[in-house]
């Protein structure tokens, strides 16, 4: 398991992998925000959690379709369902690789870029943990929509169309912890249910997504 | 380890195309499954390795006995050689690589990255998986696609031994690799009902979904 997790940051890192992609995104939209709503700072400051959450969440999206499909491709994925590790485990394990290449670095520049939208300094530690702990979600979700849609041809449109409302529960929670933090409010209400909804698609989307790929594979 | 089975129907696509198929290999033993293009080899072989369910029937032993190798070589291409068969023995638990890659002739290309490979020395990578493996039922679909006829005398030694070794072997070829003893199997006879209907009729049949 180890060496599959092993085996997909190495890919990601190499040449066409796709790290930094995400990340590159993520700066863009971040930098391009205020070009478009004007350099007020306290209007900026008041939508940086939302932006800097949807930003996110399109970021984790622009790596998921290659997640499955270029494993599909090469054959790579049918050997894998053929191999002795639960394909359960095989779909956890891409899952943290993706979160550990796209989540985990956007959840530690997220801050950094904070600055540029004007988010107040007492936001920033939240906005950070909200993003560290919503995007697990994001990448398991993802991987769901990306094992559903694995067998498609340029599967890319149907993949956000399925995956992004599913993202709507974890981007509410998150961005308010966001918000909450930047206004000096409790956290702990929207924090906990951020935290449960990854703890939940954690526990229940390996099975399904190795279920859909189990079936795209026929 | 001895591959049996019985009353086996297959469907591709939602169609039964072969049914009440039955064939056992003992150990030691390899079987050629032969037919026209379309008739269904490729999906008996992903029935038996567990890729797909069968409609009916049995095949013993279980998928975690079998080894499967298809059209694709499961080759990264920004990975060089032997991680890339590094990765696969991890996941098998096999220990060295190197004898793997000397089996088939691929210790001077180790260091390169896959990319760099032809489609024989690609085919040759994906075959080298199966030595890490270690099961006893190779299940080869193809296997000596693009490979020149050296490497496949030479994959044929490979055979030889594993099934020396007590293993079994169920493949498809359209190349004579000069088994001893290779029994052959027409798969024509079991062609299911609708099938039979679909091949009378040509017109608008399309065997890319097959």
């Amino acid at each position: 398991m180890i060496a599959l997790l092993l085996r997909d940051l190495r890919l990601a890192t190499r040449a066409g992998g796709g790290f930094g992609l995400s990340l590159t995104f993520f700066l863009i939209l971040v930098t391009l925000v205020p070009f478009g709503v004007g350099p007020e700072g306290g209007r900026l400051a008041t939508i940086a959690p939302g932006i800097l959450w949807v930003g996110a969440l399109l970021a984790s999206l622009l790596s998921l379709d290659r997640l499955f499909a270029l494993d599909h491709e090469d054959g790579t994925l049918e050997q894998l369902a053929t191999a002795p590790l639960p394909l359960e485990a095989v779909v956890a394990m891409k899952a943290i690789a993706h979160w550990l290449t796209t989540g985990l670095p956007l959840a530690l520049i997220a801050p950094l870029l904070g600055v540029l939208l004007h988010l107040p300094g007492a936001a920033m530690p939240w906005l950070a943990l909200s993003l560290a702990l919503g995007t697990p979600a994001l990448s398991m979700i993802g991987a769901f929509g990306a094992g559903l849609t694995v067998g498609l041809k340029r599967g890319g449109l149907l993949l956000s169309l399925l995956v992004l409302p599913l993202y709507v529960p974890t981007l509410i929670f998150g961005a308010e912890v966001a918000r909450r933090g930047a206004e000096g409010a409790a956290t702990g209400t929207p924090m906990a249910f951020l935290g449960a909804i990854t703890l939940g698609t954690l526990a229940l989307l390996p099975y399904a997504t190795a279920a859909a790929i189990r079936v795209n594979l026929r | 380890m001895d591959l049996i089975v019985t009353e086996l129907s297959v469907a591709r696509g939602g169609i039964a195309i072969l049914a009440g198929l039955g064939f056992s290999v003992t150990a030691g033993n390899a079987l050629v499954l032969r037919g026209p293009n379309g008739i269904g080899k490729t999906t008996v072989l992903r029935t038996i390795a567990g890729l797909q369910p069968a409609l009916t029937g049995r095949v013993a032993p279980g998928p975690d006995q079998i080894a499967w190798s298809g059209h694709a070589d499961a080759v990264k291409a920004t990975l060089t050689v032997r991680e890339n068969l590094a990765f696969w023995a991890a996941i098998y638990g096999a220990g060295d690589v190197e004898p793997a890659l000397a089996d088939l002739h691929l210790i001077e290309l180790a260091d390169r990255p896959a990319q760099t490979l032809s489609a024989g020395q690609k085919r040759r990578l994906g075959l080298a998986r199966l030595l890490l493996s270690d099961r006893p039922v190779w299940v080869l679909d193809e296997p000596t696609v693009s490979l020149d006829a050296a490497t496949v005398a030479h994959f044929a030694t490979l055979l030889a031994r594993h099934l020396g070794q007590g293993g079994a072997a169920l493949l498809t070829s359209h190349v004579d690799l000069g088994l001893h003893g290779a029994q052959e199997l027409d798969l024509s006879p079991y062609r299911a009902r609708g099938a039979a209907h679909m091949q009378a009729s040509p017109a608008g049949f399309d065997e890319a979904f097959l």
